[in-house]
C-alpha cells in the first residue's frame, strides 16, 4: 500500500533520476521531516546542488526558478503551505506566466511549484486559503489539483516535464490518502477522471473535495441514488469536455470546491455550463464550497465551516428531490470534524 | 587603453546614443506606439560591458533596456522592429520597448517590473554554476531596484551559492520624478548598503568610459575566476524624462546645478577628448565611425517600417509552449 505523500516523493526520485536538469528545492525540503516525507533522502541520492533547501524568500527564489529554467533546467519549488507562495504572485504573474507570450513564444518556463493547502485543526486564516482560482484566472499558468494517490505521481511527472509553468496544488488532508494502484507514466494535463457512473446528478469536484465526494455518492448508490462522479485532476487546462458530456446526459450540476465560493473556480465552471449546456439543464447548477470568509482556528469556530460528504449528500438528496439517509456517512466518521482521521495528530 | 579599445567604447557610446537620438526624433511620428525609456546620457557603462563580456554570457536587464540590449550584441533591426510593434520584432511585436531579448548573443529578457528580473538573473546564474562554465550572469538594475525586496532575497542567494553573477547598479538618482533622497537614507550610500552582505562592492564614475571599462575588466576576471557575486555602483545622468523622447527639466524636479554639473560631464566628448589628445582616436576616424553608424541605424528603421505587422490571429498565440526549448542536456 502507498500514500499520496510516497507517490510525490518518488515521483520526485523518479524526475531527478530519469533528468539531470531536474531541480528540487524549497524551504525544509531537506530537513529530517521532508515536507511530510514528500522529499525524504532525495538531497542524500542527488547532492546539494540538484536538492536543496533555501532563504525565506519565495519571491526571488521563484524568479530564481525562472532564471534557472531559462539556463536549461526544470525546478521544483515546494512551499509548505500555498499562504507563503502568495508573496511570489509578483513572479508568477508578471514573469512565469508570461514569458513565452511576452517574447512572442521564443522561450518556455518549465517550472513546477508545489504548494500545499491546509485545513483543519487550528490552520487558521493564513495557513488554509484554497486559492487555486487566482493562478488558474492568469493565461500562462496551469494549476494542477490531485485528488486520488493513484494520480499524484503521474500528474506530479507530467507538471514536472510540462513546458509551461506548472501550480501543483496538494491538499494536506490527502498525504496520507493511500493506495495499490498506482502508475510511473505521467498522466496528461488536462484529463479530467470520470470516478463513479450514474445518470441522476454530474458531480465535479477537485483535490480533497473528491474524497468527500467519493463517500457520498457511494453511500447514496446504495440508496438508489447514481451520480457521475469527475475529478477535474486539471483546473487549467481543464477538461470541459467531460464535464458537458455528463451534464447533458444527467441534466443537472453540483460542483465542489475547496475554495471561497465568490470569484472561484465553480463558479466559473457554474457559468461555463449554464452558457454551454443551458438546453439541458433541468436545475440551476449548484455548488458547495468555503463560504466567503476565512477560515478559523479554534475548533469550535470550523464545525460548519467545511463541506463535508454529508453535506454533499443532502445537497444530493435535494437536487434529485428523492430522500437520502446520511446517517451511515456519519458513521463512518471515526475522528473529529477537523482532521482527515485519527492519524492526524498534528502539528500541522 | 589602446586604440583599439578606445575605439570600441566611442563606437559602443556613439551608436547607443544615435539609436536613442533617432528614436526620440521619429517618436511623435506615432509610428512607435509603446512606453519607451531612453538611454540617452547614460551609454559609457554598457558601451563598457560590452567590451568585456562574451556572447556566452547572460544577461537581463529592466524597463530602461535598449543599451544594454545593444550592448550585449542584440539585434539592432529586431530591437528597432519591436518597438515599432512588427513581426519581425525581437518578440513578434509582443514586448515593445520594455520586452527585450536575443537569447542568441545571452541577452535573455528584460521586463517592466522595476527588479523583476534581478532574480532571473541569479537563477541564470545558478545554471551557469551547474554547467561549470566560467561564463558570468549580468543583471543591469537601476536605483530604483535596490528598494526591492526581490534584490535583497536575490543579492542573499547570489552570495549564499557564491553565484557568477555581476550586479551592475546604474545610478541615475531619479526614479521618475522621484528623488533618491525621497526613497533611500542618506546614512550610506547604495553600494555601502550592498557591502554590508558580505559581497565584493566597488563605485565608479558612469559617465567615465575608460575608468568603468577598467573597474568591470578587474571584476569580471574575478567573477570568472570563482570569486563570487560583485556589485558595481556606478553613478550617472539621464538626458531626457523617464518615460518619453522629450526634455523635462522645465518641470524642475532636478536643481539646475545637478542638471549643469552632469551635462559638463557628457561621456562621449568627455571620453574623446581625452582619447584624442592622447592619440587613441582622430576627429577623422570619429566621423567616420559616426557615418557607419548613422548608415547601420537608418537601415534598422527602414527594415522595422518595411517589416510586416504580426497576423491579428498571433494576439491569441503563445499563451502555452507545446515543447520544450534549450533544455540541459
Amino acid at each position: 500500500m502507498r500514500t499520496f505523500a510516497n507517490e510525490i516523493r518518488d515521483g520526485l526520485d523518479q524526475a531527478l533520476s530519469d533528468d539531470p536538469s531536474v531541480l528540487v528545492f524549497g524551504l525544509g525540503v531537506p530537513d529530517p521531516k521532508g515536507v511530510f516525507g514528500t522529499t525524504l533522502d532525495l538531497q542524500e541520492k542527488y547532492g546539494e546542488k540538484r536538492v536543496f533547501d533555501m532563504p525565506t524568500s519565495e519571491n526571488a527564489m521563484t524568479g530564481i526558478a525562472i532564471g534557472a529554467a531559462l539556463g536549461g533546467f526544470k525546478p521544483v519549488l515546494t512551499h509548505q503551505r500555498l499562504d507563503f507562495a502568495l508573496l511570489s504572485m509578483d513572479q508568477l504573474v508578471n514573469n512565469a506566466a508570461k514569458w513565452h507570450f511576452m517574447f512572442g513564444g521564443q522561450r518556455n518556463v518549465p517550472i513546477t511549484i508545489r504548494m500545499i493547502l491546509g485545513r483543519g485543526r487550528g490552520q487558521g486564516p493564513p495557513h488554509s486559503q484554497n486559492q487555486q482560482s487566482w493562478f488558474a484566472h492568469n493565461p500562462g499558468l496551469k494549476v494542477v489539483m490531485p485528488a486520488l494517490a493513484s494520480d499524484a505521481k503521474g500528474l506530479l511527472l507530467a507538471s514536472i516535464f510540462d513546458p509551461n509553468p506548472v501550480i501543483f496544488l496538494e491538499h494536506r488532508w490527502l498525504h496520507n490518502a493511500q493506495t495499490e494502484e498506482a502508475t510511473d507514466m505521467p498522466i496528461p494535463l488536462g484529463e479530467a477522471k470520470l470516478l463513479r457512473e450514474g445518470d441522476a446528478v454530474t458531480v465535479v469536484s477537485v483535490s480533497y473535495m473528491t474524497i468527500e465526494a467519493l463517500h457520498a455518492v457511494d453511500v447514496l448508490k446504495e440508496q438508489g441514488i447514481s451520480c457521475d462522479l469527475i475529478d477535474l485532476r486539471t483546473v487549467t487546462p481543464i477538461d470541459w469536455a467531460k464535464i458537458e458530456t455528463s451534464v447533458k446526459k444527467t441534466g443537472k450540476l453540483l460542483m465542489l470546491d475547496t475554495g471561497f465560493k465568490s470569484f472561484g473556480i465553480a463558479g466559473e465552471i457554474l457559468a461555463h455550463v449554464t452558457e454551454s449546456c443551458w438546453s439541458s439543464l433541468q436545475l440551476p447548477p449548484a455548488r458547495l464550497t468555503a463560504p466567503d470568509y476565512s477560515e478559523s482556528t479554534s475548533p469550535a469556530l470550523t464545525k460548519d465551516y467545511h463541506v463535508r460528504a454529508e453535506h454533499i449528500a443532502a445537497k444530493i438528496g435535494e437536487m434529485t428531490d428523492k430522500p437520502v439517509s446520511i446517517e451511515p456517512i456519519l458513521n463512518q466518521r471515526g475522528a473529529a470534524h477537523d482532521v482527515p482521521g485519527t492519524w492526524f495528530t498534528g502539528p500541522f | 587603453m589602446t586604440p583599439e579599445l578606445a575605439k570600441t567604447l566611442s563606437h559602443g557610446m556613439r551608436r547607443i546614443r544615435t539609436v536613442e537620438e533617432t528614436i526620440a526624433a521619429r517618436y511623435s511620428e506615432q509610428e512607435m506606439r509603446c512606453p519607451t525609456h531612453l538611454s540617452s546620457g547614460q551609454e559609457a557603462v554598457p558601451a563598457a560591458i560590452s567590451a568585456v563580456l562574451r556572447p556566452t554570457d547572460l544577461a537581463v536587464s529592466g524597463h530602461r533596456a535598449h543599451a544594454h540590449y545593444l550592448a550585449k550584441g542584440g539585434s539592432l533591426k529586431a530591437m528597432i522592429a519591436e518597438i515599432y510593434g512588427r513581426v519581425t520584432g525581437c518578440a513578434r511585436g509582443k514586448g515593445g520597448s520594455m520586452h527585450l531579448i536575443d537569447e542568441a548573443v545571452g541577452f535573455m529578457g528584460s521586463t517592466a517590473i522595476v527588479g523583476g528580473t534581478v532574480p532571473v538573473g541569479v537563477g541564470l546564474g545558478y545554471s551557469l554554476m551547474l554547467k561549470g562554465t566560467d561564463d558570468i550572469a549580468c543583471i543591469f538594475l537601476g536605483d530604483a531596484v535596490v528598494e526591492t525586496g526581490a534584490f535583497y532575497e536575490s543579492l542573499n542567494f547570489a552570495i549564499l551559492k557564491n553565484l557568477p553573477v555581476l550586479f551592475i547598479c546604474e545610478n541615475n538618482f531619479y526614479s521618475v520624478y522621484s528623488p533618491l533622497s525621497v526613497r533611500q537614507s542618506h546614512i550610506k550610500a547604495i553600494h555601502e548598503k550592498v557591502a554590508g552582505f558580505g559581497i565584493t562592492t566597488q563605485d565608479g564614475d558612469g559617465n567615465d568610459a575608460a575608468s568603468a571599462h577598467e573597474i568591470i575588466t578587474k571584476t569580471v576576471a574575478d567573477i570568472r575566476a570563482g570569486k563570487g557575486p560583485a556589485f558595481l555602483e556606478f553613478s550617472t545622468f539621464r538626458f531626457r524624462e523617464h518615460c518619453g523622447p522629450n526634455y523635462d527639466d522645465d518641470l524642475g524636479y532636478r536643481p539646475d546645478q545637478f542638471i549643469e554639473g552632469w551635462n559638463a560631464r557628457e561621456p562621449i566628448r568627455q571620453f574623446e577628448t581625452r582619447a584624442i589628445e592622447d592619440g587613441f582616436l582622430t576627429l577623422a576616424g570619429i566621423d567616420q565611425m559616426q557615418e557607419e553608424i548613422e548608415n547601420e541605424v537608418k537601415a534598422a528603421f527602414d527594415f522595422a517600417r518595411a517589416s510586416d505587422f504580426p497576423p491579428a490571429g498571433e494576439a491569441s498565440q503563445h499563451i502555452f509552449a507545446n515543447q520544450m526549448k534549450g533544455s540541459w542536456k
